[in-house]
C-alpha cells in the first residue's frame, strides 16, 4: 500500500550461501550497528542464562532450612557472580544492544557516528564477561582449585583489600568491571554523537521517538556515572598492587569512601538499566493502544529529571552506616523526589492506554505486567527511602524483593516486550503468540511467587546473603514458595527459547510492518539491509509512518 | 507529499546543520573524563590532613610555577596552530604545533624531576601514607593524560612534517586541541587542590 514513499531495498539473498567460516569472519570483523546490536543482545542472553542458573542454585539451597546443597563459601561466590553478571553482563549488554540496533533505524541513519568505536565497545563488553568467568579457572592460578570472587556485587572495602581477599579472584572482578565500563562509555559516546549529529531530514529533537530520547539520556548518564566506578576500581587496583592506602583503614583510609564512590555509580546505574525498559514501553504501549503517546513532552521532561535526580540519591544505600542526620534527610528527600517524574511516566502510559483500542498481543501483555509490578517496586522503594524504615529492613530480604521487582518485574518484562516487538524486524519472522502467552503467564506467576514472599521474609527478619537458616523461625513456607517460583520462571524462559528457535526455523514471515506501527524502523525491510534505508527518509512529525499511511490526515497538521 | 524532496545522495540531507561528529564525540569524552578526575579530586580533598604520619604536603611540596606556565602557554600555542591551519599556513602550523609539544614536554619533565625528588630525597611513595597515595594517583593520572596528549600531538606533527596535514583536516586537529585544553583545565584544578588548598 502506501509504502511506495519509502522505497525499500531487497535484503542480500546471497549471504546465506557463503561458507560458515566466511560468515563467522564477517561477524567478527563487522562494524554494522545491527550485527553488533544482535551480538550484544546474544551476549546478554547467554549471561542471563548463566546468572539465572546461579540464582536457581541459591534458591535450591534456601528452599529448606539447614539445607546442604552448596558450601557457604560457594554460596558467597554464587551471589557475587549472580549480581555482577545480571547487572554488568546481562543488563548493560542488552540495553546497549537494543540501543545499537534501534537508534540508527529510528532516527533514519545508516549507522552510528563511529562504527569502529562501536565494535571496540562490544568486544570490550564481551571480553569483560569472559574475564569475570575466567576467575573460575584462574582465580587461584590455573594449578589450584579455581574460585570466583566472593565479595558481593558492591564489593565493600576493606573486604576487597589484599589482606582479606587473597588470590586473584577479586582482581578478575575489578578488571572485568574496569574493561566493561570503558566499553559502555565508548558506546555511550557513540550514541550521544549519533543522536546529536546523524538524524535524518526533518527529525528534530522534538520529533524523535521517545525510545531515542530515553536512550540519549541513558547514554549521557553512563558518561557521568561510569567513571566513578572506574576510578574506584583503579584505586582498588593501586591498593592491591602498589600498596596504596585508599581503603586501608589501618593507615587512616576510609571504608566509607568506597561505598560513596560505588553508589555514586550504583544508583544512577539502576536508572541506566531501567530507562531503556521505559523506552521500550513508550514505543510499545502507544502502538498496541492505537493512540499516540500521551504527554510526549512530559515524558521527555520526566526522563531528564530522572537523569538529574538519580545522580543525587546514592547515599540512600548507606543509611545504615551512620551518616549525619542532615545527610540522611537530604538523601531520603531526594529519593522520594524521584518518585515524582517516575509517577508522571506511569500516569502517561496509563493515559495512553485509556480510551485506546488495546490489542493484547504478547509485547503489550509484558508491558501491562511491567506497569503493575513496577508500581509495586516503586512503592517499596518509597518505603525504603524513609530512613527509619530502611534502618529496620536494610540488608534484609525486603530489599532483595524490592530491587528484583525493579529489575525483573520492571526491566526484564520490558526487555521481553521489546524482544517480542522487534524480533520480527531483526529476523524477518514472527514469534508465536501462543508460546508467547505461555511465556508471559508462567513468568508472571513464577516471578511473583518467587519475589512476593520475600517481602514478608524481610519483614520477618531474614537477612540477605545468608547461605542457610535454622528451622523454626517461621521462614520455611515462604522460602519454599519462593524457590518453587523459580521452576515457573525457568519454564517460562524455556518457552521463550523454544519460541525463538521455532520462529527462526519456521516462523511466519513478518513483512516490513507486522504491528502496524509508526516509527521509521518499520519502513525498511525485515531484516533491514546493511545500509538500512535505500534513500534516507524525511519526516514531518513524530509518527512518520502514520503520515504515510494516512495522507488525508497526517500528524504534522496537528503537531 | 512527505518524501517528495528526499535526497538520494549518500550524505544526510541536513548534514551541516548538525555539529561536527568529532567535536561532539570529543566533548563527550571530555565530560566523562571530567567525571573521572572529579572522583580522584574528591578522594584527594577527603584525605587532606588524614595521613597518620609524614612526610606532609607542607614539608615536601613546592609550587610548580614554571611548569604551570608552560602548560598553560601550550594551550595558547595550540590555539594559534589551529588558527594558522584553518587559514592554510601549513609550515607555520607545524611550528606552533612543535612549540606546543615542547611546552607539554617541559611540563612532563618537571613532573618527573619533582617525583624523583619526592621519592629519593623525601622517601614519599604511593604506599607511604594517604598523602602519597592521593598525590601520586591524582597527579599521576593527570600526567598520564599529558603523556597521551603528547603522543597524539607528536603523531600529528609527524604527519604534518610529512605533508599529510592540510586545511581540510582542521576539524580533526580541533578535536585534538579540545582534548589538550581539557588537560590544561584539569591541571588548573589539580594545581589549586594539591598545591594551594592541600598545602
Amino acid at each position: 500500500m502506501a509504502f511506495a514513499d519509502y522505497p525499500t531495498a531487497q535484503p542480500h539473498s546471497d549471504v546465506r550461501h557463503l561458507p560458515l567460516l566466511v560468515q563467522l569472519h564477517d561477524w567478527v570483523v563487522t562494524v554494522d550497528h545491527k550485527r553488533l546490536g544482535l551480538m550484544y543482545i546474544c551476549t546478554g542472553l547467554v549471561f542471563f542464562a548463566v546468572g539465572g542458573l546461579e540464582a536457581s542454585i541459591m534458591r535450591w539451597q534456601l528452599a529448606f532450612p539447614s539445607h546442604d546443597v552448596v558450601a557457604p563459601e560457594v554460596f558467597n561466590r554464587l551471589f557475587t557472580m549472580h549480581g555482577t553478571t545480571m547487572v554488568f553482563l546481562f543488563g548493560m549488554p542488552i540495553i546497549l544492544g537494543m540501543a545499537n540496533y534501534l537508534v540508527p533505524l529510528m532516527i533514519g541513519a545508516r549507522d552510528l557516528a563511529f562504527p569502529r568505536l562501536n565494535a571496540f565497545g562490544f568486544w570490550l563488553s564481551l571480553f569483560s564477561g569472559l574475564l569475570l568467568y575466567f576467575s573460575y579457572l584462574g582465580g587461584e592460578g590455573l594449578s589450584g582449585a579455581g574460585t570466583a570472587p566472593d565479595v558481593g556485587w558492591f564489593a565493600y572495602a576493606p573486604l576487597t583489600e589484599r589482606a582479606f581477599s587473597r588470590g586473584y579472584s577479586t582482581d578478575y572482578w575489578i578488571l572485568s568491571l574496569l574493561v566493561g565500563g570503558i566499553g559502555s562509555v565508548a558506546t555511550s559516546i557513540n550514541m550521544v554523537t549519533t543522536v546529536l549529529c546523524m538524524r535524518c531530514k526533518g527529525m528534530t529533537l522534538a520529533r524523535m521517538p521517545l525510545f531515542v530520547w530515553l536512550l540519549l539520556v541513558v547514554a549521557v548518564m553512563i558518561l557521568f556515572a561510569m567513571p566513578p566506578l572506574t576510578a574506584a576500581q583503579v584505586m582498588l587496583l593501586l591498593d592491591r598492587y602498589l600498596g596504596a592506602r585508599f581503603f586501608d583503614t589501618q593507615a587512616g583510609g576510609s571504608a566509607l569512601l568506597w561505598q560513596h564512590f560505588f553508589w555514586i555509580f550504583g544508583h544512577p546505574e539502576v536508572y541506566i538499566l531501567m530507562l531503556p525498559g521505559f523506552a521500550a514501553a513508550s514505543e510499545i504501549i502507544p502502538v498496541f493502544s492505537r493512540k499516540p503517546m500521551f504527554g510526549y513532552a512530559a515524558m521527555v521532561g520526566a526522563t531528564i529529571s530522572i537523569g538529574f535526580i538519580s545522580m543525587g540519591v546514592w547515599a540512600h544505600h548507606m543509611f545504615a552506616v551512620g551518616m549525619s542526620a542532615t545527610a540522611n534527610s537530604f538523601f531520603a528527600a531526594s529519593t522520594m523526589l524521584i518518585a515524582v517524574p517516575t509517577g508522571i511516566k506511569i500516569f502517561n502510559w496509563l493515559a495512553t492506554m485509556y480510551g485506546g483500542k488495546i490489542r493484547f498481543a504478547t509485547p503489550m501483555l509484558f508491558c501491562i505486567g511491567f506497569l503493575f509490578q513496577f508500581l509495586c517496586a516503586g512503592l517499596t522503594g518509597i518505603m525504603l527511602a524513609a530512613t527509619p524504615f530502611d534502618w529496620q529492613l536494610t540488608d534484609s530480604y525486603f530489599v532483595v524483593a524490592h530491587f528484583h521487582y525493579v529489575l525483573i518485574g520492571g526491566l526484564l518484562f520490558t526487555i521481553f516486550a521489546a524482544m517480542y516487538y522487534w524480533f520480527p524486524k531483526a529476523t524477518g519472522r514472527r514469534l508465536s503468540e501462543t508460546l508467547g502467552r505461555w511465556h508471559f503467564w508462567l513468568l508472571v506467576i513464577g516471578f511473583n511467587l518467587t519475589f512476593g514472599p520475600q517481602h514478608l521474609l524481610g519483614i520477618l527478619g531474614m537477612p540477605r546473603r545468608i547461605y542457610t537458616y535454622a528451622p523454626g523461625r517461621g521462614w520455611e513456607l515462604l522460602n519454599l514458595l519462593s524457590s518453587l517460583g523459580v521452576v515457573f520462571q525457568a519454564l517460562a524462559v524455556l518457552f521463550f527459547v523454544w519460541n525463538v528457535i521455532r520462529a527462526l526455523r519456521q516462523g511466519a514471515l513478518a513483512g516490513d510492518d507486522p504491528w502496524d506501527a509508526w516509527t521509521l524502523e518499520w519502513t525498511t525491510t525485515s531484516p533491514p539491509p546493511e545500509y538500512n534505508f535505500e534513500t534516507l527518509p524525511e519526516v514531518r512529525s513524530r509518527r512518520p509512518l502514520w503520515d504515510v499511511k494516512h495522507p488525508y490526515d497526517p500528524d504534522w497538521r496537528h503537531e | 507529499m512527505i518524501n517528495a524532496t528526499a535526497s538520494t545522495h549518500h550524505a544526510a540531507p541536513t548534514e551541516g546543520a548538525f555539529p561536527s561528529r568529532g567535536r561532539v564525540g570529543m566533548c563527550c569524552l571530555i565530560a566523562t573524563e571530567a567525571a573521572l578526575f572529579s572522583i580522584f579530586v574528591a578522594a584527594y580533598l577527603f584525605y587532606i590532613g588524614k595521613s597518620l604520619h609524614g612526610p606532609y604536603p607542607a614539608q615536601v611540596l613546592e609550587v610548580p610555577m614554571l611548569p604551570t606556565i608552560c602548560l598553560l602557554a601550550s594551550s595558547a600555542t595550540i590555539m594559534l596552530a589551529e588558527r594558522t591551519l584553518r587559514q592554510g599556513y601549513r609550515v607555520l602550523f607545524s611550528g606552533w604545533w612543535c612549540l606546543t609539544i615542547l611546552l607539554g614536554g617541559a611540563f612532563l619533565y618537571a613532573t618527573a624531576v619533582e617525583w624523583y625528588r619526592l621519592i629519593f630525597t623525601h622517601h614519599l611513595t604511593i604506599s607511604t601514607n594517604l598523602f602519597g597515595t592521593t598525590f601520586y594517583s591524582l597527579v599521576g593520572f593527570h600526567a598520564m593524560h599529558v603523556t597521551v596528549g603528547l603522543l597524539l600531538l607528536t603523531l600529528v606533527l609527524v604527519l604534518s612534517v610529512s605533508g599529510y596535514v592540510s586545511q581540510a583536516h582542521s576539524e580533526r586537529v580541533e578535536a585534538l586541541s579540545l582534548y589538550w585544553h581539557f588537560v590544561d583545565v584539569v591541571w588548573i584544578v589539580v594545581f589549586l587542590v594539591v598545591y594551594i588548598i592541600g598545602r
